[in-house]
């Protein structure tokens, strides 16, 4: 019963938070929670399977670019769910293609991904429609944007839940310990990744189309910005990808070091990012809350 | 019909056919060994037939289903358990998750106690109930092979294929590992199992099929194959003087 008022309670917090803070401070809390839902979504995917995708601004971008082309064409959600649909598709096809490989080709092939529909994307609006930016003039409030993100998130991470307790998350732990043993113990290897694959996709477009008003104007370069893929990766790994809090746990100080040190350090800041992504891999490889379990199991051993 | 049919199976990675042809039946609730030297294709037939390789031609079938061409999945679901030559266990999961995997995606599909009796009725069959929370990754060799066929066996399969299962024990454990072989048959279990220790042969199999470069080069009984002459020239190569 603690384990879903807790959380309620919190989301209750959360969504009065804008009444007490300065806009300054209510785009943090917009960056914050958008980092919740792509390192949440990411690992709903990734975090058992231990494919690791590259793949994130692939879909965030495409959502965002959604919006700047449908903005004016049809009403908001509307948008969203043709959003979604997008989404949705874009991660049957690529999923039906990729997901059979392994390893190191998959997180290739997923960062090839992201170049190759901002390239696409780019290549069409230069030749065909002769327009490389977009405006998006949507009658959205920072405050809207802030709790349309934070519903993302509360449904993404019940999303998780649910599945952490289902035949589809056991499936997928399965999958990401041996894929041999998971076939042969009659797990349909490629419907089970599919699945996965195609709501965390949903996700990530869904919360590119939502955050896609605060830019106004958006152009390749600026939605398909493949440090997105890097942060949410390294974000959800310091957490703990196969926990249900890890992703969020990750995000929100990340995403606060990340922005402190942008706006002090913006020449050097590359810099701090890399040595962040190699000290949180050697030092917590499997993220805090499992550091923080082993070094209390360790404890109780030195006591007894 | 025949409860397992393997009709002219053959397998061919690229130039080399490593099973060449191989016909044979088993009965329900038989329990068969099949020899032969390293690199005669034993393991290739178990992955031809638990679906882990597409066949190159044949046909086999189970209790009237086939199973060639199938995903290996599909085939785990029609009653088909297996365990590796080389022991795979899911390193993450605690014992009771390792062996409740096949009981939740298997055919009876099973699910919450009903999936979580099943897996501890098959750890106390190989005698891990009491370790059923720690990790798989922490056991031993010899206890890692037991979860393996733990995990087999809560797939309540129709037919188990035990790949050099007994490898790899000592003495004691052989015994106890012979042993526990024998009370999966008296269950009911149709067996085929890879073996290269004869004498566990001799004591669980009534029958052999014996396989030497691809083909099968002999299916009788226990002690007439392993004194038929082809057999042992299989095994021993052919000696210069005759």
């Amino acid at each position: 019963m603690l384990k879903i008022l807790l959380p309620l309670l919190g989301l209750a917090a959360l969504a009065f938070l804008p009444n007490f803070v300065s806009d300054y401070g209510l785009g943090l809390l917009i960056g914050a929670v958008t980092y919740v839902t792509l390192a949440s979504a990411w690992a709903l995917f990734s975090g058992h399977t231990r494919y690791v995708s590259l793949a994130t601004v692939a879909f965030y971008g495409t959502g965002a670019y959604t919006v700047a082309v449908l903005n004016e064409a049809m009403p908001y959600p509307a948008v969203l769910a043709v959003t979604a649909l997008i989404g949705a598709a874009m991660a049957l096809v690529v999923g039906l293609s990729t997901l059979r490989l392994a390893g190191v080709y998959f997180v290739i092939f997923t960062f090839g991904l992201s170049e190759l529909v901002r390239q696409l994307i780019t290549w069409y609006e230069v030749n065909v429609t002769g327009t490389l930016g977009r405006y998006i003039f949507l009658d959205v409030t920072a405050r809207g944007i802030y709790w349309q993100m934070l519903a993302l998130a509360a449904l993404t991470i019940g999303l998780t839940a649910w599945i952490h307790r289902s035949r589809l998350g056991l499936g997928l732990r399965v999958i990401g310990d041996d894929e041999t043993v998971a076939a042969h113990s009659g797990i349909n290897l490629a419907r089970t990744k599919l699945i996965a694959f195609v709501l965390s996709a949903v996700v990530l477009t869904l919360a590119g189309a939502i955050v896609s008003p605060r830019w106004v104007y958006v152009e390749p370069s600026i939605v398909f910005n493949p440090t997105v893929s890097f942060l949410t990766v390294i974000m959800a790994l310091l957490g703990g990808a196969n926990r249900l809090w890890g992703p969020a746990l990750g995000a929100v100080p990340l995403f606060l070091a990340f922005e402190w040190l942008s706006s002090h350090f913006p020449d050097t800041y590359p810099i701090f990012l890399g040595l962040l992504f190699i000290g949180v891999v050697f030092a917590l490889p499997d993220g805090v809350l499992a550091g923080i379990e082993k070094l209390r199991a360790k404890r109780k051993g030195a006591a007894q | 019909m025949s409860f397992l049919s393997i009709d002219n199976a053959r397998k061919d990675f690229g130039g080399l056919r490593a099973v060449n042809d191989v016909s044979f039946t088993l009965e329900r609730g038989e329990i068969a060994g099949l020899l032969g030297p390293n690199g005669s294709g034993k393991t290739t037939l178990i992955n031809l037939i638990s679906g882990a390789l597409p066949a190159s031609g044949g046909q086999i079938t189970l209790d009237g289903v086939r199973l060639s061409g199938r995903r290996p999945d599909v085939i785990a679901r029609a009653g088909v358990a297996r365990t590796f030559q080389l022991v795979r266990i899911l390193p993450s999961l605690t014992l009771t998750e390792n062996v409740m995997i096949p009981a939740v995606f298997g055919a009876k599909a099973h699910w919450g106690a009903a999936a979580r009796a099943v897996a501890e009725q098959a750890l106390e069959t190989v005698g891990l109930s009491d370790r059923a929370g720690a990790t798989a990754g922490e056991l031993t060799y010899i206890d890692q092979k037991r979860l393996e066929l733990a995990r087999a066996v809560a797939a309540e399969p129709k037919l188990l294929l035990l790949d050099e299962w007994l490898a790899g024990l000592n003495p004691t454990e052989l015994t106890e590992g012979i042993e526990l072989v024998r009370s999966l048959t008296r269950s009911g279990i149709t067996i085929l199992m890879v073996e290269h220790i004869l004498d566990a042969v001799r004591a669980l199999c009534p029958r052999v099929l014996v396989m030497n470069s691809g083909k099968l080069i002999a299916d009788e009984e226990t002690g007439a194959a392993l004194s038929d002459p082809a057999v042992i020239a299989a095994y021993l190569g052919e000696s210069a003087d005759d």
